[in-house]
Protein backbone atom coordinates (compact mmCIF):
# COMPACT_ATOMS: atom_id res chain seq x y z
CA UNK A 1 0.00 0.00 0.00
CA UNK A 2 1.09 3.66 -0.68
CA UNK A 3 2.30 5.52 2.14
CA UNK A 4 0.28 8.55 3.01
CA UNK A 5 0.70 12.09 1.24
CA UNK A 6 1.96 15.46 3.30
CA UNK A 7 -0.85 18.08 2.67
CA UNK A 8 -0.24 21.52 4.33
CA UNK A 9 -3.01 24.29 3.66
CA UNK A 10 -3.34 27.90 4.88
CA UNK A 11 -5.04 30.77 4.03
CA UNK A 12 -3.02 33.88 3.05
CA UNK A 13 -4.83 37.05 1.32
CA UNK A 14 -7.73 35.74 -0.04
CA UNK A 15 -5.87 32.61 -1.63
CA UNK A 16 -5.80 28.56 0.20
CA UNK A 17 -2.20 28.00 -0.85
CA UNK A 18 -1.76 24.37 -0.55
CA UNK A 19 0.97 22.23 -0.77
CA UNK A 20 1.82 18.33 -1.46
CA UNK A 21 4.27 16.12 -0.80
CA UNK A 22 3.50 12.35 -2.32
CA UNK A 23 5.67 9.16 -1.95
CA UNK A 24 5.95 7.47 -4.55
CA UNK A 25 8.92 5.93 -6.81
CA UNK A 26 8.08 7.97 -9.86
CA UNK A 27 9.69 5.39 -11.83
CA UNK A 28 10.59 5.99 -15.70
CA UNK A 29 10.55 2.79 -17.05
CA UNK A 30 14.11 4.08 -18.66
CA UNK A 31 16.09 2.97 -15.75
CA UNK A 32 18.06 -0.28 -15.30
CA UNK A 33 19.18 -1.71 -12.51
CA UNK A 34 22.25 -3.23 -11.10
CA UNK A 35 21.71 -6.28 -12.96
CA UNK A 36 21.00 -4.69 -16.04
CA UNK A 37 17.20 -4.92 -16.49
CA UNK A 38 15.03 -2.59 -17.05
CA UNK A 39 13.12 -1.53 -14.17
CA UNK A 40 9.48 -1.34 -15.15
CA UNK A 41 7.64 2.63 -15.24
CA UNK A 42 5.78 3.12 -12.32
CA UNK A 43 4.63 6.42 -12.14
CA UNK A 44 1.43 8.75 -10.67
CA UNK A 45 -0.92 10.02 -13.81
CA UNK A 46 -3.42 11.23 -12.24
CA UNK A 47 -4.20 13.82 -9.35
CA UNK A 48 -6.76 15.78 -7.96
CA UNK A 49 -7.52 17.79 -5.34
CA UNK A 50 -10.62 19.10 -3.80
CA UNK A 51 -11.41 22.22 -1.36
CA UNK A 52 -14.37 20.30 0.62
CA UNK A 53 -16.75 18.93 -2.52
CA UNK A 54 -15.37 21.55 -5.16
CA UNK A 55 -12.53 20.09 -7.28
CA UNK A 56 -9.93 22.83 -7.41
CA UNK A 57 -7.11 21.20 -9.49
CA UNK A 58 -6.70 18.51 -11.38
CA UNK A 59 -3.35 17.21 -12.97
CA UNK A 60 -1.93 14.94 -15.10
CA UNK A 61 1.80 13.46 -14.37
CA UNK A 62 3.94 11.75 -16.88
CA UNK A 63 7.56 9.74 -15.71
CA UNK A 64 9.24 12.98 -15.73
CA UNK A 65 8.10 14.17 -12.41
CA UNK A 66 10.46 13.62 -9.44
CA UNK A 67 10.25 10.91 -6.97
CA UNK A 68 8.44 11.98 -4.21
CA UNK A 69 6.42 14.49 -6.14
CA UNK A 70 5.87 18.15 -4.88
CA UNK A 71 2.94 20.18 -5.76
CA UNK A 72 1.69 23.30 -5.00
CA UNK A 73 -0.81 25.65 -6.14
CA UNK A 74 -3.73 28.21 -5.02
CA UNK A 75 -7.23 28.73 -4.94
CA UNK A 76 -9.89 31.73 -4.32
CA UNK A 77 -11.79 31.03 -0.67
CA UNK A 78 -11.06 28.65 1.64
CA UNK A 79 -11.28 29.12 5.87
CA UNK A 80 -9.35 27.48 8.13
CA UNK A 81 -10.65 24.43 9.48
CA UNK A 82 -12.48 23.63 5.71
CA UNK A 83 -11.73 20.37 4.20
CA UNK A 84 -9.01 19.60 1.41
CA UNK A 85 -8.41 15.79 -0.12
CA UNK A 86 -6.23 14.96 -2.10
CA UNK A 87 -5.90 11.91 -4.11
CA UNK A 88 -3.85 10.31 -6.89
CA UNK A 89 -3.43 7.01 -9.22
CA UNK A 90 -0.84 5.75 -11.09
CA UNK A 91 -0.22 3.41 -14.08
CA UNK A 92 -0.24 0.30 -11.72
CA UNK A 93 -4.30 1.48 -10.44
CA UNK A 94 -2.19 1.56 -7.01
CA UNK A 95 -4.15 5.16 -5.62
CA UNK A 96 -4.05 6.86 -2.11
CA UNK A 97 -5.90 9.73 -0.82
CA UNK A 98 -5.74 11.87 2.01
CA UNK A 99 -7.00 15.06 3.58
CA UNK A 100 -6.16 17.49 5.83
CA UNK A 101 -7.57 20.70 7.41
CA UNK A 102 -6.97 24.35 6.49
CA UNK A 103 -4.30 25.70 8.77
CA UNK B 1 55.35 18.24 4.50
CA UNK B 2 55.55 14.91 2.88
CA UNK B 3 54.52 14.99 -0.67
CA UNK B 4 52.55 11.94 -1.30
CA UNK B 5 50.40 10.28 -4.24
CA UNK B 6 47.31 11.50 -2.24
CA UNK B 7 48.16 15.52 -2.04
CA UNK B 8 49.19 15.24 -5.80
CA UNK B 9 45.42 13.17 -6.35
CA UNK B 10 44.21 15.79 -4.18
CA UNK B 11 45.07 19.03 -5.79
CA UNK B 12 44.08 17.55 -8.84
CA UNK B 13 40.23 17.02 -7.62
CA UNK B 14 39.95 20.17 -5.29
CA UNK B 15 40.73 23.03 -7.71
CA UNK B 16 38.87 25.57 -6.87
CA UNK B 17 38.67 28.80 -8.71
CA UNK B 18 36.58 32.24 -9.19
CA UNK B 19 34.72 31.03 -12.20
CA UNK B 20 33.51 28.67 -9.86
CA UNK B 21 31.68 31.17 -7.47
CA UNK B 22 29.00 32.12 -9.88
CA UNK B 23 28.20 28.78 -10.36
CA UNK B 24 27.88 28.59 -6.52
CA UNK B 25 25.61 31.51 -6.64
CA UNK B 26 23.17 29.68 -9.12
CA UNK B 27 23.08 26.40 -7.35
CA UNK B 28 22.36 28.50 -4.05
CA UNK B 29 19.75 29.56 -5.72
CA UNK B 30 18.54 26.23 -6.47
CA UNK B 31 18.76 25.26 -3.23
CA UNK B 32 16.76 27.89 -1.78
CA UNK B 33 13.89 26.61 -4.41
CA UNK B 34 13.42 23.20 -3.18
CA UNK B 35 14.28 23.97 0.42
CA UNK B 36 10.14 24.41 0.88
CA UNK B 37 8.66 20.31 0.95
CA UNK B 38 11.23 18.71 1.68
CA UNK B 39 10.58 15.11 1.28
CA UNK B 40 12.31 13.76 4.39
CA UNK B 41 8.84 15.11 5.58
CA UNK B 42 7.38 11.85 4.31
CA UNK B 43 9.87 9.69 6.02
CA UNK B 44 9.26 11.73 9.24
CA UNK B 45 5.78 10.61 8.99
CA UNK B 46 6.76 7.36 8.40
CA UNK B 47 8.96 7.56 11.91
CA UNK B 48 6.22 8.59 13.46
CA UNK B 49 4.03 5.94 12.89
CA UNK B 50 6.63 3.97 13.45
CA UNK B 51 7.53 5.19 17.05
CA UNK B 52 3.63 4.59 18.04
CA UNK B 53 3.47 0.60 16.73
CA UNK B 54 4.10 -1.71 18.47
CA UNK B 55 6.78 -3.61 16.80
CA UNK B 56 9.24 -6.70 17.61
CA UNK B 57 9.13 -9.76 19.95
CA UNK B 58 7.79 -7.97 22.76
CA UNK B 59 5.22 -6.04 20.77
CA UNK B 60 5.79 -2.43 22.10
CA UNK B 61 6.39 0.61 21.13
CA UNK B 62 9.17 3.26 21.32
CA UNK B 63 6.59 5.59 23.54
CA UNK B 64 8.84 4.89 26.37
CA UNK B 65 11.99 5.30 24.62
CA UNK B 66 14.61 7.90 26.76
CA UNK B 67 16.65 10.08 24.38
CA UNK B 68 17.84 11.99 27.60
CA UNK B 69 15.53 14.30 28.15
CA UNK B 70 13.21 11.32 29.89
CA UNK B 71 11.04 8.86 29.13
CA UNK B 72 9.19 9.39 26.39
CA UNK B 73 10.81 13.02 25.41
CA UNK B 74 11.52 13.70 22.14
CA UNK B 75 11.58 17.44 21.76
CA UNK B 76 14.53 18.70 22.09
CA UNK B 77 16.36 15.75 22.48
CA UNK B 78 18.58 15.46 19.55
CA UNK B 79 19.71 19.34 19.86
CA UNK B 80 21.62 17.53 23.30
CA UNK B 81 23.04 14.54 21.39
CA UNK B 82 25.65 12.66 21.85
CA UNK B 83 25.17 12.75 25.30
CA UNK B 84 26.21 10.08 27.94
CA UNK B 85 23.72 7.53 29.19
CA UNK B 86 23.98 6.46 32.55
CA UNK B 87 21.66 3.55 32.09
CA UNK B 88 24.10 2.10 29.40
CA UNK B 89 27.49 3.68 30.74
CA UNK B 90 27.90 5.13 27.19
CA UNK B 91 28.04 8.04 25.30
CA UNK B 92 25.19 7.44 22.35
CA UNK B 93 24.52 9.35 19.38
CA UNK B 94 20.78 9.14 17.82
CA UNK B 95 21.33 6.19 16.30
CA UNK B 96 22.63 4.00 18.44
CA UNK B 97 20.75 5.33 21.26
CA UNK B 98 17.65 4.37 18.89
CA UNK B 99 19.31 0.86 18.74
CA UNK B 100 19.24 0.73 22.66
CA UNK B 101 15.25 1.18 22.61
CA UNK B 102 14.90 -0.62 20.14
CA UNK B 103 16.54 -3.63 21.95
CA UNK B 104 15.21 -3.12 25.34
CA UNK B 105 11.57 -1.92 24.66
CA UNK B 106 10.82 -3.80 21.65
CA UNK B 107 13.26 -6.98 21.89
CA UNK B 108 14.70 -6.28 18.17
CA UNK B 109 18.79 -6.89 18.45
CA UNK B 110 20.70 -4.66 17.61
CA UNK B 111 22.23 -6.61 15.03
CA UNK B 112 19.04 -6.50 13.01
CA UNK B 113 20.83 -2.70 12.01
CA UNK B 114 24.02 -3.29 12.64
CA UNK B 115 24.46 -5.85 10.22
CA UNK B 116 21.91 -5.01 8.17
CA UNK B 117 22.08 -2.94 4.97
CA UNK B 118 21.49 0.57 3.80
CA UNK B 119 17.75 0.99 3.19
CA UNK B 120 16.41 -1.84 3.88
CA UNK B 121 14.86 -3.92 6.75
CA UNK B 122 15.58 -2.39 10.50
CA UNK B 123 17.97 -0.01 9.02
CA UNK B 124 15.60 1.72 6.71
CA UNK B 125 13.03 1.51 10.04
CA UNK B 126 15.85 3.23 11.37
CA UNK B 127 16.12 6.07 9.27
CA UNK B 128 12.28 7.13 9.35
CA UNK B 129 12.64 7.21 13.06
CA UNK B 130 15.87 9.40 12.79
CA UNK B 131 13.72 11.27 10.68
CA UNK B 132 10.90 11.90 12.98
CA UNK B 133 13.27 12.62 16.16
CA UNK B 134 15.35 15.11 14.73
CA UNK B 135 12.43 17.16 13.33
CA UNK B 136 11.34 17.89 16.85
CA UNK B 137 14.53 19.63 17.62
CA UNK B 138 14.35 21.65 14.35
CA UNK B 139 15.25 25.04 15.05
CA UNK B 140 16.78 24.23 18.42
CA UNK B 141 20.58 25.48 19.49
CA UNK B 142 23.00 22.38 19.16
CA UNK B 143 23.74 22.13 23.46
CA UNK B 144 26.11 19.72 24.17
CA UNK B 145 26.70 18.20 27.19
CA UNK B 146 30.90 19.30 27.51
CA UNK B 147 31.15 19.37 31.04
CA UNK B 148 30.53 15.52 31.35
CA UNK B 149 33.34 13.79 31.20
CA UNK B 150 32.86 10.88 29.46
CA UNK B 151 31.72 13.69 26.47
CA UNK B 152 34.92 15.31 26.81
CA UNK B 153 36.88 11.78 26.23
CA UNK B 154 34.40 11.19 23.33
CA UNK B 155 35.46 14.44 21.90
CA UNK B 156 39.03 14.13 22.16
CA UNK B 157 38.96 10.52 20.79
CA UNK B 158 36.28 12.19 17.46
CA UNK B 159 39.27 14.88 17.23
CA UNK B 160 41.94 12.62 16.96
CA UNK B 161 40.00 10.38 14.45
CA UNK B 162 39.01 13.42 12.51
CA UNK B 163 42.87 14.10 11.79
CA UNK B 164 43.82 10.36 11.49
CA UNK B 165 45.63 9.80 7.84
CA UNK B 166 44.74 6.48 6.32
CA UNK B 167 43.79 4.56 3.83
CA UNK B 168 45.77 3.85 0.48
CA UNK B 169 45.62 7.86 -0.23
CA UNK B 170 46.94 8.89 3.31
CA UNK B 171 43.70 10.68 3.71
CA UNK B 172 42.21 12.10 7.22
CA UNK B 173 38.57 13.94 7.26
CA UNK B 174 40.41 17.22 7.90
CA UNK B 175 42.38 16.47 4.32
CA UNK B 176 38.76 17.18 2.88
CA UNK B 177 37.36 18.91 5.66
CA UNK B 178 39.97 20.69 7.23
CA UNK B 179 40.01 24.18 5.29
CA UNK B 180 37.72 27.02 3.58
CA UNK B 181 36.54 26.72 0.64
CA UNK B 182 37.62 23.19 -0.92
CA UNK B 183 35.69 21.55 -3.93
CA UNK B 184 35.21 18.63 -5.36
CA UNK B 185 34.20 19.56 -8.83
CA UNK B 186 30.71 21.52 -8.08
CA UNK B 187 30.69 19.97 -3.82
CA UNK B 188 31.68 22.37 -1.71
CA UNK B 189 33.66 20.57 1.41
CA UNK B 190 32.43 22.33 4.65
CA UNK B 191 35.10 23.29 7.00
CA UNK B 192 34.20 21.08 9.97
CA UNK B 193 37.24 22.22 12.26
CA UNK B 194 35.48 25.92 12.44
CA UNK B 195 31.67 26.43 14.12
CA UNK B 196 30.37 28.14 10.75
CA UNK B 197 31.05 25.04 8.57
CA UNK B 198 30.56 22.51 11.65
CA UNK B 199 27.18 23.92 12.09
CA UNK B 200 26.46 23.86 8.18
CA UNK B 201 27.30 20.36 8.45
CA UNK B 202 26.36 18.84 11.66
CA UNK B 203 23.17 21.08 11.67
CA UNK B 204 21.29 19.65 8.95
CA UNK B 205 22.05 16.28 8.86
CA UNK B 206 20.26 13.76 8.73
CA UNK B 207 19.05 14.73 4.94
CA UNK B 208 17.04 13.76 2.13
CA UNK B 209 19.37 13.11 -0.51
CA UNK B 210 17.76 14.48 -3.93
CA UNK B 211 20.40 12.64 -6.06
CA UNK B 212 18.85 9.47 -4.84
CA UNK B 213 15.74 9.87 -2.76
CA UNK B 214 17.12 8.58 -0.35
CA UNK B 215 16.90 9.38 3.60
CA UNK B 216 20.30 9.37 5.10
CA UNK B 217 21.43 9.75 8.70
CA UNK B 218 24.69 10.87 10.33
CA UNK B 219 25.65 7.31 10.79
CA UNK B 220 25.03 6.77 6.61
CA UNK B 221 26.72 10.37 5.30
CA UNK B 222 29.93 9.41 7.92
CA UNK B 223 30.05 5.55 6.33
CA UNK B 224 30.17 7.26 2.58
CA UNK B 225 32.76 9.04 3.82
CA UNK B 226 34.96 6.71 5.10
CA UNK B 227 34.28 5.14 1.24
CA UNK B 228 35.59 9.13 -0.21
CA UNK B 229 38.60 7.84 2.10
CA UNK B 230 39.50 5.04 0.76
CA UNK B 231 39.21 3.76 4.37
CA UNK B 232 37.58 -0.35 5.92
CA UNK B 233 33.68 0.89 6.71
CA UNK B 234 32.98 1.48 10.54
CA UNK B 235 31.16 -0.72 11.90
CA UNK B 236 27.16 1.02 12.55
CA UNK B 237 26.60 3.02 15.36
CA UNK B 238 30.93 2.11 16.91
CA UNK B 239 32.52 4.14 18.94
CA UNK B 240 34.72 5.85 16.41
CA UNK B 241 31.36 6.94 14.50
CA UNK B 242 29.96 8.22 17.54
CA UNK B 243 32.81 10.43 18.85
CA UNK B 244 33.60 12.02 15.22
CA UNK B 245 29.87 12.60 15.89
CA UNK B 246 30.58 14.69 19.20
CA UNK B 247 33.62 16.43 17.42
CA UNK B 248 31.40 17.74 14.94
CA UNK B 249 28.39 18.68 17.52
CA UNK B 250 30.43 19.90 19.57
CA UNK B 251 31.94 22.28 17.23
CA UNK B 252 28.79 23.59 15.96
CA UNK B 253 27.98 24.27 19.78
CA UNK B 254 25.12 26.76 19.69
CA UNK B 255 24.52 26.71 16.39
CA UNK B 256 20.31 26.02 15.34
CA UNK B 257 19.39 23.12 13.76
CA UNK B 258 17.79 22.54 10.13
CA UNK B 259 17.18 19.18 10.63
CA UNK B 260 16.20 17.21 8.49
CA UNK B 261 17.61 18.27 5.90
CA UNK B 262 18.06 18.39 2.16
CA UNK B 263 21.54 17.88 0.15
CA UNK B 264 22.44 17.12 -3.29
CA UNK C 1 1.25 19.25 11.00
CA UNK C 2 -2.02 17.99 10.34
CA UNK C 3 -2.71 14.87 8.24
CA UNK C 4 -4.88 12.60 8.61
CA UNK C 5 -4.30 9.01 7.36
CA UNK C 6 -7.15 7.04 5.11
CA UNK C 7 -7.32 3.79 3.22
CA UNK C 8 -5.90 3.72 -0.22
CA UNK C 9 -9.42 4.97 -2.36
CA UNK C 10 -10.20 1.75 -4.22
CA UNK C 11 -10.27 2.50 -7.65
CA UNK C 12 -13.05 -0.11 -8.81
CA UNK C 13 -13.38 -1.37 -12.32
CA UNK C 14 -10.78 0.44 -14.03
CA UNK C 15 -11.99 4.10 -13.23
CA UNK C 16 -9.49 5.62 -12.01
CA UNK C 17 -9.89 9.10 -10.20
CA UNK C 18 -11.80 10.57 -12.78
CA UNK C 19 -13.98 8.41 -13.28
CA UNK C 20 -14.95 8.25 -9.77
CA UNK C 21 -15.30 11.96 -9.49
CA UNK C 22 -17.82 11.71 -12.23
CA UNK C 23 -19.76 8.79 -10.89
CA UNK C 24 -19.96 10.96 -7.67
CA UNK C 25 -21.39 13.70 -9.40
CA UNK C 26 -18.41 15.82 -8.27
CA UNK C 27 -16.69 16.97 -11.98
CA UNK C 28 -18.03 17.30 -15.01
CA UNK C 29 -17.54 14.18 -17.65
CA UNK C 30 -15.87 16.85 -19.99
CA UNK C 31 -12.94 16.63 -17.38
CA UNK C 32 -12.90 13.13 -16.94
CA UNK C 33 -12.80 12.66 -20.62
CA UNK C 34 -9.21 14.44 -20.13
CA UNK C 35 -8.40 11.59 -18.31
CA UNK C 36 -4.55 10.91 -19.08
CA UNK C 37 -3.60 11.75 -22.34
CA UNK C 38 -1.06 8.60 -23.39
CA UNK C 39 -0.58 10.50 -26.80
CA UNK C 40 0.70 13.51 -25.32
CA UNK C 41 2.53 11.92 -22.58
CA UNK C 42 4.32 9.24 -25.05
CA UNK C 43 5.33 12.16 -27.56
CA UNK C 44 8.83 11.87 -28.42
CA UNK C 45 9.71 15.56 -29.88
CA UNK C 46 8.30 19.01 -29.45
CA UNK C 47 5.86 19.30 -32.28
CA UNK C 48 3.98 16.00 -31.88
CA UNK C 49 3.80 16.82 -28.04
CA UNK C 50 2.12 19.57 -29.22
CA UNK C 51 0.10 18.39 -31.30
CA UNK C 52 -1.22 15.91 -29.15
CA UNK C 53 -2.21 18.30 -26.54
CA UNK C 54 -4.07 20.57 -29.07
CA UNK C 55 -1.89 22.90 -28.98
CA UNK C 56 -0.43 23.35 -32.69
CA UNK C 57 1.78 26.24 -32.55
CA UNK C 58 1.12 28.35 -29.64
CA UNK C 59 2.27 31.80 -29.91
CA UNK C 60 4.98 33.52 -27.61
CA UNK C 61 3.73 35.22 -24.80
CA UNK C 62 5.47 36.89 -22.39
CA UNK C 63 2.41 36.95 -19.91
CA UNK C 64 3.71 33.44 -19.04
CA UNK C 65 6.27 32.79 -16.73
CA UNK C 66 8.64 30.10 -16.23
CA UNK C 67 10.21 30.22 -12.66
CA UNK C 68 13.59 27.75 -12.62
CA UNK C 69 16.76 27.87 -11.64
CA UNK C 70 19.26 28.77 -13.91
CA UNK C 71 21.65 25.82 -13.13
CA UNK C 72 19.82 22.64 -11.22
CA UNK C 73 22.86 20.83 -8.75
CA UNK C 74 21.20 17.56 -9.85
CA UNK C 75 18.69 16.83 -12.91
CA UNK C 76 16.56 14.62 -10.54
CA UNK C 77 14.73 17.34 -8.64
CA UNK C 78 14.38 20.14 -10.86
CA UNK C 79 11.84 23.38 -9.26
CA UNK C 80 9.75 24.51 -12.07
CA UNK C 81 6.65 26.83 -11.19
CA UNK C 82 4.52 28.19 -14.05
CA UNK C 83 2.62 31.47 -13.50
CA UNK C 84 -0.29 32.40 -16.47
CA UNK C 85 -1.22 36.40 -16.35
CA UNK C 86 -3.50 35.80 -18.93
CA UNK C 87 -7.15 35.93 -18.42
CA UNK C 88 -9.44 32.50 -17.81
CA UNK C 89 -6.10 30.55 -17.85
CA UNK C 90 -7.73 27.13 -18.39
CA UNK C 91 -4.45 24.54 -18.67
CA UNK C 92 -0.78 24.54 -18.00
CA UNK C 93 1.73 22.15 -19.65
CA UNK C 94 5.29 21.34 -18.40
CA UNK C 95 7.65 20.28 -21.15
CA UNK C 96 11.02 19.49 -21.02
CA UNK C 97 12.83 19.51 -24.96
CA UNK C 98 15.41 16.51 -24.32
CA UNK C 99 13.69 14.26 -22.20
CA UNK C 100 12.74 10.96 -23.44
CA UNK C 101 9.21 11.94 -23.14
CA UNK C 102 8.70 15.63 -23.31
CA UNK C 103 5.56 15.95 -21.42
CA UNK C 104 6.37 15.88 -17.87
CA UNK C 105 3.17 17.34 -16.12
CA UNK C 106 -0.26 19.06 -17.46
CA UNK C 107 -2.84 20.97 -15.06
CA UNK C 108 -6.61 21.79 -15.71
CA UNK C 109 -7.05 25.20 -13.92
CA UNK C 110 -10.96 25.38 -12.57
CA UNK C 111 -12.52 29.05 -12.41
CA UNK C 112 -11.52 30.38 -8.55
CA UNK C 113 -8.16 28.07 -9.22
CA UNK C 114 -5.21 30.55 -9.36
CA UNK C 115 -2.91 30.07 -12.99
CA UNK C 116 -0.03 29.40 -10.67
CA UNK C 117 1.55 25.94 -9.83
CA UNK C 118 5.03 24.45 -8.84
CA UNK C 119 6.45 20.98 -9.52
CA UNK C 120 9.74 18.89 -9.22
CA UNK C 121 10.91 17.61 -12.77
CA UNK C 122 13.57 15.04 -13.91
CA UNK C 123 15.94 16.45 -16.31
CA UNK C 124 18.66 14.02 -18.30
CA UNK C 125 20.77 16.57 -19.30
CA UNK C 126 20.61 20.38 -20.34
CA UNK C 127 17.36 21.30 -21.96
CA UNK C 128 15.22 23.99 -22.58
CA UNK C 129 11.58 23.56 -20.82
CA UNK C 130 8.31 25.02 -21.86
CA UNK C 131 5.82 26.25 -20.32
CA UNK C 132 2.05 26.10 -22.54
CA UNK C 133 -0.54 27.74 -21.63
CA UNK C 134 -4.47 27.39 -22.65
CA UNK C 135 -6.38 30.74 -22.10
CA UNK C 136 -9.79 31.56 -23.55
CA UNK C 137 -9.10 28.60 -25.72
CA UNK C 138 -5.86 29.54 -27.06
CA UNK C 139 -2.31 28.04 -26.69
CA UNK C 140 0.46 30.21 -25.32
CA UNK C 141 4.28 29.31 -25.15
CA UNK C 142 7.11 30.56 -23.27
CA UNK C 143 10.65 28.59 -22.71
CA UNK C 144 13.84 28.79 -20.46
CA UNK C 145 17.39 26.89 -20.41
CA UNK C 146 18.27 25.11 -17.42
CA UNK C 147 21.50 23.96 -17.03
CA UNK C 148 21.77 20.59 -15.26
CA UNK C 149 25.37 19.73 -13.73
CA UNK C 150 24.51 16.61 -12.87
CA UNK C 151 21.97 14.62 -15.13
CA UNK C 152 18.55 12.85 -13.30
CA UNK C 153 17.21 10.22 -15.15
CA UNK C 154 19.66 7.42 -13.75
CA UNK C 155 17.26 7.65 -10.35
C1 LIG D 1 38.24 12.47 -0.14
C2 LIG D 1 37.56 13.56 0.50
C3 LIG D 1 36.77 13.28 1.77
C4 LIG D 1 37.21 12.75 2.96
C5 LIG D 1 38.58 12.20 3.28
C6 LIG D 1 36.10 12.85 3.88
N1 LIG D 1 35.03 13.41 3.28
FE1 LIG D 1 33.32 14.04 4.18
N2 LIG D 1 32.60 14.67 2.41
C7 LIG D 1 33.27 14.59 1.20
C8 LIG D 1 32.40 15.02 0.14
C9 LIG D 1 32.75 15.05 -1.35
C10 LIG D 1 31.21 15.42 0.76
C11 LIG D 1 29.99 16.00 0.11
C12 LIG D 1 29.31 14.99 -0.67
C13 LIG D 1 28.16 15.54 -1.41
O1 LIG D 1 27.95 16.75 -1.45
O2 LIG D 1 27.46 14.70 -1.92
C14 LIG D 1 31.37 15.18 2.17
C15 LIG D 1 30.40 15.46 3.12
C16 LIG D 1 30.57 15.32 4.48
C17 LIG D 1 29.63 15.73 5.48
C18 LIG D 1 28.31 16.41 5.20
C19 LIG D 1 28.58 17.86 4.92
C20 LIG D 1 27.36 18.67 4.58
O3 LIG D 1 27.39 19.88 4.77
O4 LIG D 1 26.39 18.10 4.11
C21 LIG D 1 30.14 15.40 6.69
C22 LIG D 1 29.50 15.65 8.04
C23 LIG D 1 31.42 14.76 6.44
N3 LIG D 1 31.65 14.74 5.11
C24 LIG D 1 32.24 14.26 7.42
C25 LIG D 1 33.44 13.60 7.16
C26 LIG D 1 34.23 12.93 8.18
C27 LIG D 1 33.89 12.91 9.65
C28 LIG D 1 35.30 12.39 7.55
C29 LIG D 1 36.40 11.51 8.13
C30 LIG D 1 35.92 10.22 8.59
C31 LIG D 1 35.20 12.74 6.14
N4 LIG D 1 34.05 13.44 5.95
C32 LIG D 1 36.14 12.43 5.19
C33 LIG D 1 34.56 14.20 1.01
C34 LIG D 1 35.38 13.67 1.98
Amino acid sequence: MANPMRIRAAVKDGFTEVRVLMSHVMETGQRKDSSGALVPAHFITELTAKHNDKVVLLAQFGPSVSTNPYLSFKFQGGAKGDKIVVSWVDNKGDSRSDEALIA
Amino acid sequence: MRKTLGMAALAAVLAGGAQAQSTADEIAKYREMIADGNPAELFEMEGESLWKTPRGPKKATLEQCDLGQGPGVVDGAFARMPRYFADTGRVQDLESRLLTCMETLQGIPASAVVDGDWNKGERKTMDALAAYVVTHSRGQKIQLDLANPQTRRMYELGKRAFYYRSGPMDFSCSTCHGEDGKRIRLQDLPNLTHKEGAIAAWGSWPAYRVSNSQFWTMQHRLNDCFRQQRTAEPEFASEVTVALSVYMAATAQGGVLQTPGLKR
Amino acid sequence: MDHKRRDTLKAGGGLGIFGLLVAAGLIKPELAEAAWNKSAFEAKNLESALAALGAGKPGDSAEVQLNTPDIAENGAVVPVGVVSKLPNTEQIAILIEKNPNLLAAKFEIPAGTAAEVQTRVKMGQTSDIYAVVKADGKFYVTKKEVKVTLGGCGG
